[in-house]
């Protein structure tokens, strides 16, 4: 009721009503998770995290067991790598990211046991600094896409930490297509519930919310029997019943809409005392605090107009994308565009023997129709990425202050909030590539600080 | 990979709205105020929106050919224009007029500023403005409705120009003003139609409607303040054209919602102005072309407060 009146009130110009309606092609919602055979051997990349990059604590010809470290930085800000297989390192080597940077990788061949690392057992946690050692030890990264460490967002500044009440569990999955996040809450309820008794302690929050978008209410009545167990043993959990409408999971607007609150400019969810963490993440973390295998599997949603049989699947980090190609019964049709992510926020790959990441939570492979976009034309000022910024930004004039390079102007209209989510671009209805021309202007603004510096 | 992937920058999904689309939403309602013109002016009404119509198109063809730039013709944007034209004119145009009006909108004011979304004032207005200074008499000489039954030749005076001869009597009734059973231009007659295409255009999200209220609004108290009549004024003249579809131009109107509502009340206050105090007897189109103008201003002032925006410290 109430939504129907906001929507409404938007269409008479009275509210705003941000955000953009993509089609949801959830066509995976309802594949349970099938095992990947092991690959006959794993590329695993030195950085799956926002940081400082692994280096290598393996060489070639040693031999390791799935959960072996052999990547670790001394940096804090960074996680370790684990190997997702047992065999022999057959090479260092490197690989060229998407965004253009060179990562030092470990090759291993695998033997195809699978034998667990011998040392590996439940971490014992007596503390809270425990909690938080066996996270990094984990190798726990948001799994939502971004890939920020997982120990350094359970662990803020004292004075921070003193004002965190609240645990907001990202459930939202609001890209179309992908369906992993939903998959862990109907297979891993159990493990969602266990990380949340964790964390919330951890954190001594009050009150933890589960955001779902109500597109998936298979997945908000199990999480909600889930919290209800939890709500007994004195922790207050609940399930916040999100609208389907891009982007509820990016995390200012879900904070907003879960709590009200609002992030301010350049501030962190945790000033205004919110952490939120990935459904997947949380699952992973109490799956590790079980058994001590640390995260060297994921499960992936493949789907897309060029592949053969679009599902779930769960792979061994580091698995090059063609072995999971293979495993849904190959290429439908010749693949002109491989995502890896959503399609209003994945990147693009350059080929397919690219290795999966930590942070991976589905690849796309679109035919030449789906893949190609429209040409761009003249903007008509329409002020439909206006409004359906959810940072409330101006995009149109972004791009034209991008393009005469205004710095001035860039930093006025706080270009640096944008999110890159993409709705300004889905929305234009004249192709305008908003997000490309204000990744190009952030770039330009930063150059100028770092020059003035 | 032997085959080449594309890489390009996200998103990867564009929505279904496109340019073409919303002008063909513009042109869709525009039909109920055409049809109400054939109507009470004949089958020549339909003459001079396809000689405009045509004037339009082809002279963005040639134009875009001329400066060997894409062309354009495709996003329908010429055929809006040129409908619109002509509703701003009388039945009895001379065909070449009308047909000049369309070179001057989509050359002149149009391309010669870098095409669509690039033109400061609105084409279809801009034009008419200049035909009413180059052809004053032949762009206001008005007939009656039905004339083309009635075979009666004889000009007729609008109702604004009754009014401000203050000949109230010669008035057609409220409801005759509403359905358009009036003179005047092409178009601009028939309320009835022009609020049906309005409200089309409102479902289907092509406009709000904050613009046309808060024009018709402000022309509404203003001329109830000063003592005339209201209903009759917004009824009369080209206030619901003007405001519905001319003032609601993407191009030329503020982006924002508060920018649109001060855009719209400077058109009520400038139209008012001139209707009450001006030379001329009708003030919609000048209005507009002015409030075009000053659009780039009023988005600077009302540019959108982002998300996080921190308000200063209550000090």
């Amino acid at each position: 009721m109430a939504r129907n009146v906001n929507g409404l009130l938007s269409r008479l110009g009275i509210v705003r009503n941000p955000g953009a309606a993509v089609p949801h092609r959830k066509n995976t919602k309802d594949c349970a998770t099938v095992e990947l055979p092991v690959p006959e051997k794993v590329i695993m990349v030195m950085q799956q995290h926002i940081g400082a990059p692994c280096t290598p604590t393996v060489k070639a010809g040693d031999t390791v067991y799935v959960g072996t470290v052999v990547g670790d930085s001394p940096a804090p800000f960074s996680a370790p790598v684990h190997s997702s297989v047992s065999g022999t390192v057959a090479k260092i080597d490197s690989v060229i990211m998407p965004n253009g940077a060179k990562v030092q990788t470990v090759v291993i061949n695998s033997d195809g046991q699978q034998t667990p690392d011998p040392q590996i057992k439940p971490p014992v946690i007596r503390s809270d600094e425990d909690l938080i050692a066996a996270v990094r030890a984990s190798g726990l990264v948001g799994l939502g896409g971004a890939g920020f460490p997982t120990h350094i967002k359970l662990n803020p500044a004292p004075e921070v930490k003193e004002k965190v009440d609240t645990l907001l569990i990202n459930g939202a999955e609001c890209e179309p297509y992908l369906t992993s996040d939903v998959r862990e809450m109907l297979e891993n309820s159990q493990d969602i519930t266990e990380g949340i008794r964790y964390v919330s302690k951890l954190l001594k929050v009050n009150q933890t919310i589960i955001g779902i978008e109500d597109n998936k209410p298979d997945a908000i009545e199990i999480m909600t029997k889930a919290l209800a167990d939890l709500s007994k043993e004195g922790i207050t959990a609940r399930v916040e019943v999100l609208p389907s409408r891009y982007p509820q999971g990016a995390e200012k607007v879900l904070i907003h809409q879960c709590t009200g609150r609002t992030v301010p400019m350049g501030k962190l969810p945790a000033d205004i005392g919110v952490v939120v963490m990935n459904v997947t993440s949380i699952g992973v973390l109490a799956r590790y605090i079980k058994t001590g295998m640390p995260l060297v599997t994921k499960r992936v949603t493949v789907d897309g107009s060029a592949i053969q049989n679009a599902m779930n699947v769960r792979v061994p980090i580091g698995t090059p994308i063609k072995d999971i190609v293979d495993f849904c019964g190959g290429y439908k049709d010749t693949p002109a565009k491989i995502l890896c992510g959503g399609p209003m926020m994945g990147t693009a790959l350059m080929d397919d023997a690219f290795p999966v990441l930590k942070q991976n939570n589905g690849f796309l492979f679109f035919d030449r129709k789906e893949a190609e976009m429209m040409e761009p034309t003249n903007c008509i000022r329409c002020g439909r990425c206006v409004e359906a910024c959810p940072m409330n930004l101006m995009p149109t004039k972004l791009e034209a202050y991008t393009k005469i390079a205004s710095v001035e102007m860039l930093q006025k209209l706080s270009i640096m909030n944008c999110m890159e989510c993409g709705s300004c671009a889905f929305v234009c209805p004249a192709n305008r590539r908003l997000v490309q021309s204000i990744r190009l202007g952030k770039t330009i603004v930063r150059n100028a600080n770092q020059e003035s510096r | 990979m032997e085959n080449k992937l594309i890489v390009s920058s996200s998103p990867h999904l564009s929505g279904t709205v496109k340019t073409r689309n919303i002008m063909l939403d513009v042109i869709i309602a525009l039909i109920p105020a055409l049809i109400a013109s054939v109507v009470y002016f004949g089958i020549r009404a339909l003459i001079v929106v396809c000689v405009t119509v045509a004037s339009c198109v082809i002279a963005e063809y040639i134009c875009r050919k001329v400066m060997k730039r894409p062309v354009t013709i495709g996003d329908y944007s010429a055929i809006v224009t040129g409908i619109l034209l002509a509703f701003n004119m009388p039945v009895g145009i001379p065909l070449w007029i009308a047909a000049i009006g369309g070179v001057v909108a989509i050359v002149v004011v149009k391309q010669m500023f870098g095409g669509l979304g690039h033109n400061f004032a609105n084409p279809a207005i801009t034009a008419r403005i200049i035909l009413m200074t180059s052809f004053p008499v032949r762009m206001t000489t008005w007939v009656a409705p039905y004339s083309y039954i009635t075979l009666d030749t004889t000009s007729t005076a609008s109702p604004l120009a009754l009014m401000e001869s203050g000949n109230v009597a010669g008035l057609p009734t409220y409801m005759q003003m509403f359905l358009g059973e009036r003179a005047g231009c092409l178009g601009e007659t028939c309320i009835l139609a022009l609020i049906i295409g309005g409200i089309y255009l409102i479902i289907r999200k092509v406009i709000a409607p904050t613009i046309p209220v808060v024009f018709i609004g402000t022309v509404f108290i203003l001329m109830a303040i000063l003592g005339q009549d209201p209903l009759m004024q917004i009824l009369s003249g080209g206030l619901f054209l003007g405001a519905i579809f001319m003032a609601t131009d993407y191009v030329t109107s503020p982006l924002t919602t508060k920018g649109k509502v001060i855009y719209a009340v400077g058109c009520g206050i400038i139209t008012t102005l001139i209707r009450l105090f001006g030379s001329l007897p009708e003030g919609v189109s000048f209005s507009i072309l002015l409030m075009n103008i000053l659009t780039p201003h009023i988005e600077n002032l009302t540019a959108t407060k982002p998300f996080g925006t921190v308000k200063e410290a209550a000090k």
